[in-house]
């Protein structure tokens, strides 16, 4: 089966999306960014290629057990899924704990080495046993990344298992932070046919023989399928750093612009904020871009302002847009400047405002900024898609609403859950299409020569 | 879809050709030109020459030269300082001294130089003027940057006002008050200054060298409606520009260095050759733009880089018309020597009106054959900056092809961000390429 | 009926928040007149009052217009009120304007002048060339032209011609205008506990959007209430503020000044009310004497070119003559004169060993908190300075 495949390396996660030569979404990968971006692509690629195998099971299995009902396929697929995020698990634990043992070994640690190591194990232990629940149906996880999942187990155990005296909690946590970033940057076999073996057992164990027959055959047909990545597309704040000629690499503006218009076919204006910037784009019929701004060199008003606050109030980021909702009269904020965020916070609490109204303030304040550079770009046509991460954000939404309301009038706006993918979507049909043209061109060239 | 061969990649053909470093002679002959200027006027206290201070858009270099008088030049003085990466240090110096961190860097580059022991590019220490000739076109900042000055260096001064093209034109009113101003302000001034009586009849024959200049300055610059370019009208036009835009208008070298250069160009168009950049010759013209607005000056070379990488050739720019808009039909006129003096002054870029900027934005993109426009805005230079982004607006509008916007600064080392020009100016092609290849299939 | 200086205060705030002009589209209403919008810093109002226009002073829109279209139109680092004002322009509310006046102050509002004739094709647009040379027969001469043409080309787009007699009046109105305001700063100057400044600044700039007639009337009115108020006692430093000529600081920041143990004895809010520190001639050729009113008697100002070294002495004089114990630089962001001015005036307060002390705003600024304790601590420095 060929593949195309488009990679997005963004500042704070980076993703992979897998399409068929028709177009269709096969499979979709996200990882977090980290100092090595090569890492970061192959990691957001093998992602990619495992839940497109895991089309190709759910494709093979609709045909083995078409008299199943679909909803009982689709259990078995999730709980598949479950369990192979889990095998993945194990396996990078394994990998972490290996790695704290080994520097556990390095001299600076000597003194307390005796001491320290069956602490280790214990936490280890207990993080191996709490692993399952971690992926059981219905869990909520915070993050899907590794870093995340493990780390807050990591220190929950740790706080249990930490002892002043000899072992204390600090010296465990400066262990998991030097031993994550070399975890990150190892060579783990988290592909598809290294694990769902092992997660396949787990999950036909108790079924029925004719179904876990078919789930057998269906799984190692996936495995088997041959993709065969005819061409990938890179794009994103790290792409130059990415091993691809350079006709492969676009940019940014481009993508986004494509893959809004992928999700969103009337799509006219895209709005992303991000972690690091905002952009404003304005798009014609068939997704190509007529014209953008991005913002100013500060990242004012981007997602890492909100980033900045949620430090300062002691929140999580999530809890912002909420907590935002709540405003009554939204306190006017006039600087969306990180560097001043915190004083300007400061300020209007000892003021005695409302944590929720100055919330409010914020996030108009950020969507204010967005306006204006859209005003910039030529304003907000209809449909408009809005992407990134700030789009997850229910208040920031509101704002933006509203104001694209009072300044444009009734306008469709588009947020897709898949909108972190937005990029990576337009860079994967950027290699389709200019794997398409050449094709054709040769074909011209030919029939020249004919 | 069977078997797809490997593609004849578009673009594969290498952009630049890295054996043609060389050197051209007008190149050669440019440096010569500059540093013979430094060195007189590194010299001068020596000579007993003495010295005017004065801004490059509406300077009156034939005048100066009237009375044996050299000038000093502290716009040029702070991109060299920038090219030679001593202009943070100097911005940094005149911050701490209480220059705001809002304004111009050329300011706080000459100032900070001046505190630092007044180094010039040759490495000389350069003479504080005798003077300040103050003729500022187009700029405000002008006039407070020579009122700090004069508190510096405790010399006399002289204004000479140039009224703003509002309209887009210049009226006979306006014109008499620059004339006035020559003659009841400036000329006495520069007599007593220099004890030489002011002759006309010199000034007419320099201003006679100066329009040789000029018709071969804009022989050169329009020569890059050729396809390819010979020429980069931009990065290379700034070079291109320094002698006439300096001390070297109205002078017999000035009029060998133009000669020189045309008869190149001229031949770089017979033999369908692209420009030169400092990694060789470009071989392939994949994009031709239009760029407004002054270049950076601390990043030159990564700057240039990021255009000719990509195969873009800068075919017209406005930045190498803040000292005289030739290409426009002006000439220094030896029959009217002050009148064409002040029409000289009005005439310049900085000194157009919004709409008339627009206007000339427009018709270079057309008549140069462009692929679309980029404006690089810069933070120091509220005449240029202030309302660009309307002018994006407006150009697009009316060429219909794409604008480019980047941000970044004269001289300022800390306004310079590499990654994020870098990002803009690809997606910027990349859209250019985008929207050419939509039109094609269309 | 005479009112108290608390019902004029109401009077003069419903103005300033007025960001839909509505006293000068009644005015206009009444009387039939035209609307003429200018910017700061000067502009020959005599000349609009005379083509029997209103001169309308347009000077931002201060903290309470939540710009967007006006930031689509300008970069982080350029000042703040030119994006309010064309904020304002494409939402429609100057559009009871039938021109706009640009006087050349910087770049920035130079370039605006050609932004508007895009944005705006059909409002009257003119730019104000005002001289740097303050010879007569030469700056003076160039001036009486452009001051000709404004006055012939506004005579014709209101179909009132400025005949000599016509702006010989107009003058004398604003002479006298401008008589009332300078004795309302000289009140302030001798008893600013009787006209805070919070006060006198929007007592001075609901000038911007009243007849002047009216306005020398409220002024007038205002020194009468003020003469008869009981004044709180305060122990105040004395200080000049300095550089907010052209964008406009909040009034809360004006306010935060007071509050925090200032008494603001001269300022450059508003300075066209005051621009001639004489009369201009009421007699004879009416554009001469706005003319040469203009190369003779300007205020000094940052805008303004000084034809001699020593830029810092009119600042000192200034200090002198207010009997200020210190100078608070107040300038926009961004602003280019007004900062590249400072360090000249900086310097000689220095050599004088005057106190000082800088800032800078935005007219949308929201945050006073740390303006008011730099000049708190300012104001407590110079009270102990002058125990000592």
């Amino acid at each position: 089966m060929k593949c195309f495949v488009g990679i997005d390396l963004g500042s704070t996660t980076s993703k992979a999306v897998v399409l068929d030569s028709d177009g269709e979404i096969l499979g979709r990968g996200i990882t977090n960014s980290r100092s090595n971006y090569e890492m970061a692509s192959a990691i957001a690629r093998t992602e990619a290629y495992v839940t497109t195998r895991f089309t190709l099971f759910e494709r093979d299995l609709a045909e083995r057990l078409c008299d199943q009902p679909e909803q009982e396929r689709g259990a078995l697929s999730s709980a598949l899924q479950r369990a192979f995020r889990l095998q993945q698990y194990l396996m990078q634990l394994e990998s972490l704990e290996r790695t704290t043992e080994d520097l556990l070994d390095t001299r600076r640690y000597a003194p307390r080495r005796a001491v320290v190591r069956p602490r280790l194990r214990d936490i280890f232990g207990r993080l191996q046993d709490e692993a399952a629940a971690l992926f059981a149906a219905g869990a909520k996880r915070r993050s899907d990344f590794f870093r995340d999942i493990a780390g807050s187990a990591y220190q929950a155990a740790a706080e249990d298992f930490a002892d002043p005296q000899d072992a204390p909690f600090g010296l465990l946590l400066a262990l998991y932070d030097k031993a994550i970033l070399e975890v990150e940057n190892e060579q783990l076999e988290l592909g598809f046919q290294a694990n769902i073996g092992p997660a396949l057992e787990r999950v036909i164990a108790e079924a029925e023989p004719a179904i876990a027959d078919a789930c057998r055959a269906a799984a190692e047909s996936a495995a088997n399928a041959e993709l065969d990545e005819v061409r990938a597309v890179g794009t994103g704040y790290g792409r130059a750093r990415l091993p691809f000629p350079r006709d492969q690499i676009r940019s940014e503006i481009l993508c986004h612009g494509l893959g809004a218009h992928a999700m969103f076919p009337n799509t006219r204006t895209v709005l992303d904020i991000g972690g690091q910037d905002t952009k404003a784009i304005q798009v014609d019929d068939a997704g190509i871009v007529t014209s953008f701004q991005m913002n100013d060199r500060c990242a004012a008003g981007c997602g890492r302002y909100l980033g900045y606050i949620a430090d300062e109030m002691n929140l999580g980021l999530h809890e912002l847009g909420p907590l935002a909702q709540k405003a009554e009269r939204k306190v006017r904020i006039s600087s969306t400047c990180t560097v001043f965020a915190g004083a300007e916070l400061r300020e209007r609490l000892a003021l005695g405002e409302r944590r929720e109204d100055i919330l409010g303030g914020l996030h108009r304040a950020i969507v204010l900024r967005a306006m204006s550079l859209l005003a910039r770009s030529g304003g907000v046509d209809d449909e408009f898609t809005f992407t990134g991460g700030v789009a997850n954000n229910a208040a920031a939404v509101d704002a933006l609403r509203d104001l694209v309301g009072e300044n444009y009038g009734e306008r469709q706006i588009n947020i897709s859950p898949d909108s972190i993918y937005t990029g990576a979507l337009g860079a994967a049909i950027f290699a389709l299409r200019d794997v398409q043209r050449e094709a054709m061109k040769s074909e011209e060239s030919m029939e020249a020569v004919a | 879809m069977t078997n797809i061969p490997p593609p004849p990649m578009p673009g594969t053909k290498p952009i630049l050709d890295p054996k043609s470093v060389v050197k051209d002679r007008s190149m050669e002959f440019q440096k010569e030109l500059i540093g013979s200027y430094y060195d007189r006027l590194a010299r001068s206290p020596e000579t007993g020459e003495k010295t005017v201070a004065t801004f490059v858009p509406g300077n009156l270099a034939e005048l100066i030269q009237c009375f044996g008088l050299v000038p000093i030049l502290p716009e040029i003085n702070a991109l060299q300082s920038g090219m030679r990466k001593q202009s943070g240090h100097y911005i940094t110096e005149a911050e701490r001294m209480g220059h705001s961190e809002d304004v111009c860097t050329y300011v706080k580059c000459d100032i900070g130089m001046f505190h630092e022991g007044n180094v010039g590019p040759t490495g000389a220490v350069l003479p504080t003027p005798d003077h300040l000739l103050l003729s500022y076109t187009g700029c405000f900042t002008f006039m407070k940057w020579f009122e700090l000055l004069r508190e510096e260096y405790g010399c006399p001064s002289t204004m000479l006002q140039v009224p703003y093209q509002a309209r887009g034109e210049i009226t006979p009113e306006m014109k008499a008050y620059v004339v006035k101003q020559l003659k009841t302000e400036v000329i006495p001034a520069l007599e007593k200054l220099s004890g030489v009586k002011f002759d006309i009849d010199l000034l007419r024959e320099k201003l006679t060298l100066s329009a040789r200049a000029e018709d071969d300055l804009v022989a050169v610059l329009e020569a890059a409606k050729a396809r390819p370019s010979p020429i980069d009208a931009y990065f290379g036009g700034v070079y291109y520009i320094g002698p006439i835009f300096t001390a070297f208008r109205g002078t017999q070298e000035g009029c060998d260095y133009y000669r020189v250069l045309r008869e190149e160009v001229e031949e770089r168009v017979r033999q369908r050759r692209g420009p030169t950049t400092p990694e060789g010759e470009m071989t392939d013209e994949r994009f031709r733009l239009v760029v407004e607005g002054p270049p950076n000056w601390t990043n030159f070379r990564e700057f240039w880089k990021m255009f000719y990488d990509e195969g873009a050739v800068v075919v017209a720019s406005t930045y190498t018309k803040v000292g005289g808009l030739y290409d426009r039909g002006f000439r220094h006129d030896p029959s009217d020597p002050l009148g064409s003096l002040a029409e000289y002054c009005l005439g310049c870029y900085t000194n157009l009106s919004l709409p008339k900027r627009v206007e000339l934005i427009s018709d270079y993109v057309e008549e140069y054959g462009a692929d679309g426009f980029l404006i690089n805005s810069v933070k120091s230079c509220a005449s240029f900056s202030a309302g660009q982004l309307l002018i994006l607006r407006e150009v697009e509008k009316r060429t219909g092809r794409a604008g480019g916007f980047i941000e970044s600064d004269l001289v300022d080392p800390r306004y310079f961000s590499g990654a994020n020009i870098k990002n803009r100016i690809e997606s910027y092609l990349q859209m250019v390429e985008q929207k050419r290849a939509a039109g094609a299939t269309a | 009926m005479t009112r108290t200086t608390a019902e004029l205060m109401a009077f003069a705030e419903d103005l300033y928040y007025d960001l839909d002009f509505k006293s000068v589209k009644r005015w206009k209403v009444k009387t039939g007149g035209h609307a003429i919008g200018f910017m700061p810093v000067y502009a020959p109002r005599e000349i609009v009052h005379a083509a029997g226009a209103m001169p309308v002073g347009i000077v931002g829109a201060g903290d309470w217009l939540e710009v967007i279209r006006g930031d689509a139109y300008y970069q982080s680092y350029l000042c703040h009120i030119p994006r309010s004002t064309i904020d304002m322009a494409e939402s429609g509310r100057l559009d009871f304007l039938e021109g706009m006046l640009f006087p050349s102050t910087c770049d920035v509002i130079r370039n605006l002048s050609g932004m508007w004739q895009i944005v705006k094709p059909d409002m009257y647009t003119r730019y104000v060339d005002v001289p740097q040379n303050f010879t007569d027969g030469v700056g003076g001469q160039f001036w009486a032209h452009e001051l000709r043409t404004l006055a012939q080309e506004l005579g014709e787009r209101t179909g009132t011609e400025v005949t000599d007699e016509r702006l010989r009046a107009s003058i004398a109105l604003f002479n006298e205008n401008r008589r009332a305001v300078c004795d309302l700063y000289s009140l302030r100057r001798d008893e600013p506990a009787r006209a805070p400044t919070s006060e006198v600044y929007l007592m001075v700039r609901a000038g911007l959007v009243m007849d002047v007639e009216d306005h020398t009337a409220l002024i007038r009115e205002y020194i009468t209430a003020a003469r008869n108020i009981t004044p709180p006692e305060l122990d105040n430093a004395r200080v000049i503020v300095v550089g907010a000529f052209c964008e406009q600081p909040p009034i809360g920041l004006i306010k935060s000044i007071e509050r925090s143990g200032c008494f603001v004895v001269d300022d450059d809010l508003i300075l066209i009310s005051r621009w001639f520190t004489d009369n201009a001639a009421e007699t004879g050729d009416p554009i001469e004497a706005l003319a040469l009113a203009f190369v003779h008697d300007s205020v000094p100002t940052a805008v303004m070119y000084s034809a001699k070294a020593g830029r810092g002495k009119a600042v000192v004089e200034r200090v002198r003559v207010a009997r200020a114990e210190g100078v608070i630089f107040a300038a926009p962001s961004f602003c280019t004169p007004a900062l590249l001015d400072q360090p000249m005036l900086v310097a000689e307060l220095d050599r004088e060993g005057i106190p000082y002390t800088a800032f800078k705003f935005a007219e949308n600024a929201g945050q006073f908190q740390p303006i008011r304790e730099q000049t708190g601590t300012f104001a407590d420095t110079m009270k102990l300075w002058s125990v000592a």
